[in-house]
């Protein structure tokens, strides 16, 4: 096995999944899979390539430190799941 | 004789002091009304995408060559995961593998003597917003207005081996990024904030001791105090065979105490992976000698300077260049008055009283370094006694009016021309003609009375020493 359940469950907790036993295995399997097929990749011999870590050709993609103003309070709050009109309001955390 | 050895490592957060964010273009601008400076981007609204802020890579660039670093020609942006409402897309865009900067390094002096502290990396990262939770409706408030503003972290090696020398390395720290003008370096205001990693070991061993993270060191004396607290709670536990425990503690700045924020254990397992919104970022050669070109002289030159050119103390030389304000101000009231010692000795003594009490910068003072240069120039010329310039000096800081008005709307001004000195002196000689033939008789105490009815004669404004001469003269 390339992940273990106890693994599969950590990784759902830090991303604030909840998950049955049942998914956790099921997803066990699913991502042993995946693994898997990353290792038959690995086979390849790339310690001549540099590692790409973005298929994009741009580099230093880059604006001016020039400061604009393209929406109100208002807007912005309309994707709020509750406001005052200045904040963002969600359950207490703390 | 303590047998343990204390080892710190410190993470400094810098806000830089862009007009714009770092991958959007809203405002960064201080004390906006909640959330007026959102968009999209720094909301985390789905779709959008980041683009980075060319002066951002500019200072971070600048901090890494003031501090000796490598600059990595090639850098790339990555995600930091963790869920916390002021983090709206659930992850911070950070640097973690090729950080813009490592391996630098920062002189520090302590009474201990000079040492060379490792930076081990800079990195470019996003802040996140700000929540305030309310008791009273169990909700939290959120504000976006900081999130995407910029931040430059720096982490030092674990160099350090007492509190004293933690604040020296972000003494010196902060001064490099206010030399740079790219981080204002308000500890009060979070734009300057530091997390300190102390662990304790028995001396002669290798290994690290198990760390605690100090967190809310919002001033100099708040680092100072938490480390010497910390490691004094560590030793105990050691003692006690017990363990020090990896955890994140608060500073508690009323109990002058650490205490362990439960609960966060999961909050270091960041998973982080490279950023597939942002490109790599590449250097060119060119921008790198601009940027090189364009570094300030630095704290450690010009109190090196200071000390050559202007032939200051070293004690002088430090405290004038620690701020750049300062440094700046000393060096304009130079140029009007070439005296820097004396005026060295007015900033060092009742100028620096007066900022401390305060809590205000050479930079904000309403006396000008012009007008400061005059006083000190009226004092050395005895147009003014030293003691009526610092009579005045209060009412100079707290309105910025010229001195010399003032002395002159106060009757301050001392009277050292000789020739009229010395008619006030045959004056007084002449209307007491007893104590004169007693003095000449051998009664020299009366010379006392004497230099008293010429200071009454002029209400005050004879200049003493040229009045003790004269007298002295006439009396021969
Ligand atoms: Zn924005």
């Amino acid at each position: 096995m390339k992940i273990s359940p106890e693994e599969v469950a950590k990784v759902a907790r830090l991303a604030r999944l909840d998950l049955t036993p049942e998914k956790i295995d099921q997803y066990a399997g699913q991502l042993d899979g995946i693994l898997g097929y990353m290792d038959k990749l690995s086979e390849l011999d790339t310690s001549s390539v540099e590692p790409m870590y973005t298929p994009v050709d741009q580099i230093s993609v880059m604006r001016d430190d020039v400061v604009r103003k393209d929406f109100t309070r208002e807007e912005i709050l309309r994707n709020a799941p509750e406001t005052d009109g200045a904040f963002f309001i969600v359950p207490r955390i703390v | 004789m303590t047998r343990y050895e204390t080892v710190i490592g410190l993470e400094v957060h810098a806000q830089l002091k862009t007009r714009s964010k770092i991958f959007c273009s809203c405002s960064t601008q201080f004390g906006a009304d909640p959330n007026e400076n959102v968009c999209p981007v720094c909301s985390g609204m789905p779709g959008v995408l980041p683009v980075l802020n060319r002066k951002v890579v500019e200072y971070a660039a600048k901090m890494g060559l003031a501090i000796d670093c490598r600059i990595n020609r090639t850098s790339i942006f990555a995600r930091k995961n963790y869920f916390y409402p002021d983090l709206p897309k659930g992850y911070q865009t950070s640097q973690f593998e090729q950080p813009i900067c490592e391996h630098g390094h920062v002189d520090i002096v302590t009474a201990k003597g000079p040492k060379r502290v490792g930076v081990t990396r800079i990195h470019m990262e996003e802040d996140a917003g700000k929540s305030i939770h309310s008791a009273h409706d169990n909700a939290s408030y959120v504000d976006l207005n900081r999130s995407c503003v910029p931040l430059i972290e720096i982490v030092s090696e674990p160099d350090m081996r007492n509190a004293e020398e933690a604040v020296a390395y972000l003494k010196a720290i902060r001064s490099i990024l206010v030399y740079l003008d790219i981080c204002d370096g308000n500890m009060e205001e979070g734009s300057f904030r530091c997390d300190a990693n102390v662990s304790v070991r028995p001396f002669g061993q290798e290994a690290f001791g198990t760390r605690a993270e100090l967190k809310n060191l919002n001033s100099f004396k708040h680092v100072q105090k938490a480390i010497d607290f910390e490691v004094e709670r560590q030793i105990d536990l050691v003692e006690d065979g017990e363990q020090v425990v990896q955890e994140t503690r608060l500073f508690d700045a009323n109990k002058g105490t650490t205490h362990s924020m439960r609960g966060k254990e999961e909050a270091h397992d960041y998973r982080y992976f490279p950023c597939p919104d942002l490109v790599p970022l590449v250097l060119q050669e060119s921008w790198l000698d601009q940027w090189r070109s364009e570094l300030p002289e630095l704290p450690k030159a010009r109190e090196q300077r200071f000390l050559s050119q202007y032939g200051l103390s070293s004690d002088a030389a430090e405290v004038l260049t620690s701020e750049r304000d300062m440094a700046e101000y000393f060096e304009a009231a130079v140029a009007a008055f070439a005296e820097p010692k004396k005026i060295a000795n007015w900033l060092m003594t009742d100028i620096l009283r007066e900022l401390n009490q305060t809590g205000g910068r050479a930079g904000d003072l309403l006396l000008t370094p012009q007008n400061l240069a005059t006083l000190v120039r009226m004092v050395e010329e005895g147009a003014i006694s030293a003691k009526s310039a610092k009579d005045i000096l209060p009412e100079l800081l707290l309105t910025g009016a010229d001195p010399e008005e003032l002395v002159k709307a106060k009757g301050l001004v001392q009277i050292s021309d000789t020739s009229a000195l010395a008619a006030d002196i045959d004056a007084v000689l002449a209307e007491n003609p007893k104590e004169l033939a007693d003095y000449r008789a051998g009664k020299t105490k009366l010379m006392g009375f004497f230099v008293g009815q010429i200071m009454r004669r002029t209400k005050g404004q004879a200049n003493p020493a040229v009045v003790n001469q004269l007298l002295a003269e006439k009396l021969k």
